[in-house]
């Protein structure tokens, strides 16, 4: 056990007795979500008639169910599930009991509520352990009162609070009036991790019942009495504006409102982080119902023209920054010409360690490999959407964010009310993988509102989500290493780029277990908008370092496990430098449950296998991929993945994740790409743009987790990245080809040369 | 405009609407039966799948004019309260991640249950092939389909 203060977060601590008592749940109950009879028996309580409020993230009513609030947006992630897990374990309550309810955004009460960078779990850790704990402490201290005990001697277990010497008992439900005006204590006790009974449990989700059977969670799905419908036109291509249109005819079609132009953000409006858009005055189509507007929306004329080259200002979390935007027409063949001319120059050097160019010009052996991979767009199944309703009041907003706090603030510099008049309710995100964070849709939303005075939901096509921009970026990296005549890895030189940002990690693996080492970036101009997706630039440089290291070991002569384990070995007993970001322990841990569960020494006949593993987002995943050819079509017949996240809140549900996050790089890593001709994205829906299905999914993965006692850290993101390095790496053994080029199912002769 | 009086969930339903409105967009828009979900809108990834006269089709691309003498469930109307053994067998393997594609999964995996009780894994994979999941939770899908499998034979 140990005593944490309760600083952390104490004004969500406080206590409104104002709030107390009555209030609409809107939340799910573990009642309504029961799947099995049995659960079902076992569910017996009724809704409470009042509820005593704890803190922001807990109240409890007086039957002694207890509703959690789940503070982050929930985008597939599980968050809605695990954090009130979290919170449910340090306070004692039986999960049978918990109602979760989804926070709105409320930055007072629940700070930085963000999805996105696998952080949610890793920063929220100990606030909810502490809003659980709070609680409980403070149940105790009205039992204690009300008993007329000492509190060091009661003890709690599923919501019952019970003084063994005098053998009185009360549930939550029963205290819950006086504890919640009991004084929120200075410092709590914490669970030790050997004593957590919900953490380490496997919970469905709570809003499985809901999902199948089709009730109204999403932002697409948000109703609102006498809402108009709108949609939006950008510039066809990246370099092109509105310039001008004609709506006559438009106008007089059924159904449709109005029709005008919005412009997103001002000129010279200094942007936040997430506020990238390259498309900032759009034309809008309002109606009354989806399908006249897309009619409408089909039939606007509009002519566009180019850009000139511009600059904007950003503020990067404090710092200032001028963004070059440069204009013209962008194809992908110029993208993959330029990128190649980059690589082959020398650049900016973002670590030296030795020096390498001496160790290279006398090595016995230099490898040297290039790689590369494309645009992608996000393809969320939700296409951008959301709801406003401006009025004088303020603005209502509601819909799929996964950064509100940021969005927020656009919203009310925009629409020049204060932040307080902006309400952002959170709905669940159908995907978010990144793109749900600039919230452009939503500011769109609020200024369409304003100008027709209505309440208006904002819709996008497949085709405006897929065109929009905010992909991402594509990126091009050469390799060298140098090994002595032992085989040994004496030199390794990295050098990275991409339009319009470099993927460059310097200090990450394997920088530090190799004497000489150089690691250099550049980066090429554009005005194709990027955003984070899915563990942004480790997505390409695992996939690439990985597969790079696999060429490497086998021109050692040596098994690709054992050949990462001993320059690990070597990052931990003699580590170069002292900025290496990650722990050789445990990427060397991850290889090593991988390399058991997969039984990697053992061949397997007829399968290929290929071996990966990345550390990102403070987290380690390794993967063993197997391939069977079936005639010349490679079938991914199993992968083991084995991951360190320390902690593992809900295991049945991280498995999923990372099953998910495997299906989805090897999807993009045979099949996923955005190109571009003279600034038109080529693929606008999915009759274009392949996405992975049912049939080419890996058959069977299989998830482990490294069993430890270390705070959770995240998950969404780390299993992505190896995978299309242990895919390519597998390919190789199947195919006897080495694979360089993303999507791996393309011919790349033509932009490669 | 023309009126229709639809036959969906079991309750007739009248609605008037143009007769080229797809079905996706009258059950959303004029029904405000919004489980079924819109994602592409060319029935490409299956995400607006409905049951007409137990097949299942894509209605994003079906006007309302072609189904107006047939029986249409979508997914609030698959069972009365989640218990269809398809949404059972969902929740019993915890398949969702967003969600978002998982009413177009149901539809499609009840389809496929109905005409082909005890299906193969091959056989599920191809019938289930029309419907993207993003969020990649094909494996999970597969087995909620054999476990519903089991229960409905
Ligand atoms: S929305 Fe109908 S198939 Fe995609
Ligand atoms: S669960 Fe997210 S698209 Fe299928």
């Amino acid at each position: 056990m140990s005593i944490r203060k309760t600083k952390i977060g104490r004004r969500a601590f406080i206590k409104n007795t104002s709030l107390a008592g009555g209030g609409l749940i809107l939340g799910f109950s573990i009642l309504n979500s029961c799947s099995t009879e049995k659960e079902k028996s076992m569910a017996v309580k009724e809704m409470p008639e009042e509820w005593f409020e704890m803190n922001a993230y807990l109240k409890i009513g007086d039957n002694g169910l207890v509703t959690i609030m789940a503070p982050n947006p929930e985008f597939g992630q599980g968050v809605i599930t695990a954090m009130p897990m979290i919170v449910a374990d340090e306070l004692d309550v039986n999960w049978q009991d918990v109602i979760v309810e989804q926070a709105n955004f409320n930055a007072e009460d629940y700070g930085w509520q963000f999805t996105g960078g696998s952080q949610g779990i890793r920063r929220r850790w100990e606030g909810l352990r502490l809003a659980g704990a709070t609680a409980k402490a403070m149940l105790v201290a009205a039992a204690a009162k009300t008993w007329n005990v000492p509190a060091s001697e009661i003890s709690v277990a599923e919501g019952i609070l019970t003084h063994e010497q005098t053998g009185k008992k009360a549930g939550f439900g029963e205290l819950a009036s006086i504890a919640a005006t009991m004084e929120v204590p200075e410092e709590v006790p914490l669970k030790n991790v050997k004593d957590f009974t919900i953490i380490g449990t496997s919970k469905k989700s709570v809003e499985n019942k809901k999902i199948v059977t089709g009730k109204p969670l999403f932002g697409l799905d948000y109703q609102y009495e006498g809402a108009l419908v709108a949609m939006v036109e950008h510039p066809p291509a990246f370099g092109l504006q509105l310039k001008s249109y004609n709506d006559e005819s438009v106008r007089a079609m059924s159904g449709i409102v109005d029709v005008f132009k919005i412009k997103t953000l001002e000129d010279g409006f200094k942007r936040g982080y997430f506020d990238t858009n390259a498309f900032t005055d759009l034309l809008v189509i309002v109606g009354k119902n989806t399908w006249e507007v897309m009619n409408a929306k089909k039939a606007m004329k509009a002519e566009w023209e180019p850009i000139a080259d511009s600059k904007y200002l950003m503020d990067q979390f404090g710092t200032e920054v001028e963004v070059e935007v440069p204009g013209g027409l962008e194809s992908t063949t110029d993208h993959y010409a330029k990128m190649k001319e980059m690589a082959s120059r020398a650049s900016t050097v973002m670590r030296q360690d030795g020096d390498p160019e001496k160790v290279f010009r006398n090595a016995d052996n230099v490898i040297e490999r290039s790689y590369s991979c494309p645009f992608l767009a996000h393809n969320c199944m939700e296409p951008m959407n959301f709801f406003a309703n401006v009025t004088d009041e303020g603005a209502h907003l509601a819909g799929p964010l996964q950064a509100p706090g940021l969005t927020e603030t656009t919203v009310a510099a925009r629409l020049g009310i204060p932040v307080e008049k902006v309400e952002i309710e959170l709905t669940r995100m159908g995907g978010g993988f990144g793109r749900r964070a600039y919230g452009h849709y939503a500011v769109e939303a609020a200024l369409i509102s304003q100008q027709v005075k209505a309440p208006v939901k904002l819709i996008y096509t497949r085709e405006d989500d897929m065109t929009f921009g905010i992909y991402r970026p594509s990126y091009y990296a050469t390799y060298r290493a140098a090994l002595d005549e032992n085989n040994e890895l004496i030199a390794f030189h990295v050098n990275a780029g991409g339009v319009p940002e470099s993927p460059l990690f310097p200090n990450r693996f394997p920088a530090g277990t190799v004497e000489h080492y150089l690691a250099e970036q550049w980066a090429i101009k554009s005005n194709i908008t990027i955003g984070a997706f899915r563990a942004p630039r480790s997505n390409f440089m695992a996939g690439a370092e990985q597969a790079f290291l696999d060429e490497v070991a086998e021109a050692a002569g040596k098994d690709p496990i054992d050949f990462r384990l001993e320059l690990l070995e070597k990052a931990k007993n003699n580590p170069v430098g002292e900025e290496n970001e990650y722990d050789p322990d445990r990427l060397a841990g991850v290889l090593k449950l991988v390399r058991e569960k997969s039984d990697w020494d053992t061949p397997k006949p007829g399968v290929s296998r290929g071996v990966s593993a990345y550390f990102c987002h403070n987290s380690y995943a390794a993967h063993v991929l197997d391939i069977v050819m079936e005639g010349d079509r490679p079938v991914v017949q199993n992968v083991v993945c084995a991951i360190d996240c320390g902690i593992v809140i809900n295991p049945d549900a991280a498995a999923n994740m990372a099953e998910g996050a495997i299906i989805d790089g090897v999807g993009n890593a045979m099949y996923g790409v955005l190109s571009f001709k003279d600034g038109k994205p080529e693929q606008t829906n999915f009759d274009t743009y392949r996405m992975i299905r049912h049939t080419e999914a890996p058959k069977q993965v299989e998830v482990h987790f490294v069993q430890n006692e270390v705070d959770p850290t995240g998950l969404g993101e780390p299993p992505f990245p190896p995978v299309f390095g242990a895919l390519a790496n597998a390919l190789y053994k199947a195919t006897g080809r080495r694979y360089y080029h993303q999507p791996f199912n393309a011919d790349h002769s033509e932009l490669l040369g | 405009m023309a009126n229709y009086i639809l036959n969906i969930n079991g309750k007739r339903l009248e609605v008037e609407v143009d007769p080229s409105t797809p079905l996706l967009w009258v059950l959303r828009d004029h029904l405000k039966l919004v489980g079924t979900k819109f994602g592409c809108g060319m029935a490409q990834c299956g995400a607006c799948t409905v049951h007409i006269d137990d097949t299942a089709v894509r209605s994003c691309v079906l006007p309302v004019s072609s189904v107006a003498e047939s029986k249409i469930t979508n997914i609030e109307g698959l069972s009365a309260d989640g218990d269809h053994p398809v949404q059972q067998a969902w929740m019993e393997v915890d398949v969702p991640q967003c969600g978002y594609c998982q009413a177009g999964q149901i539809m499609t995996a009840a389809a496929l249950l109905k005409q082909n009780p005890n299906p193969t894994e091959e056989e599920i994979e191809s019938a289930m092939n029309g419907n993207i999941c993003r969020c990649g939770t094909y494996l999970r899908i597969k087995k909620a389909v054999q476990i519903a499998a089991g229960k409905t034979s």
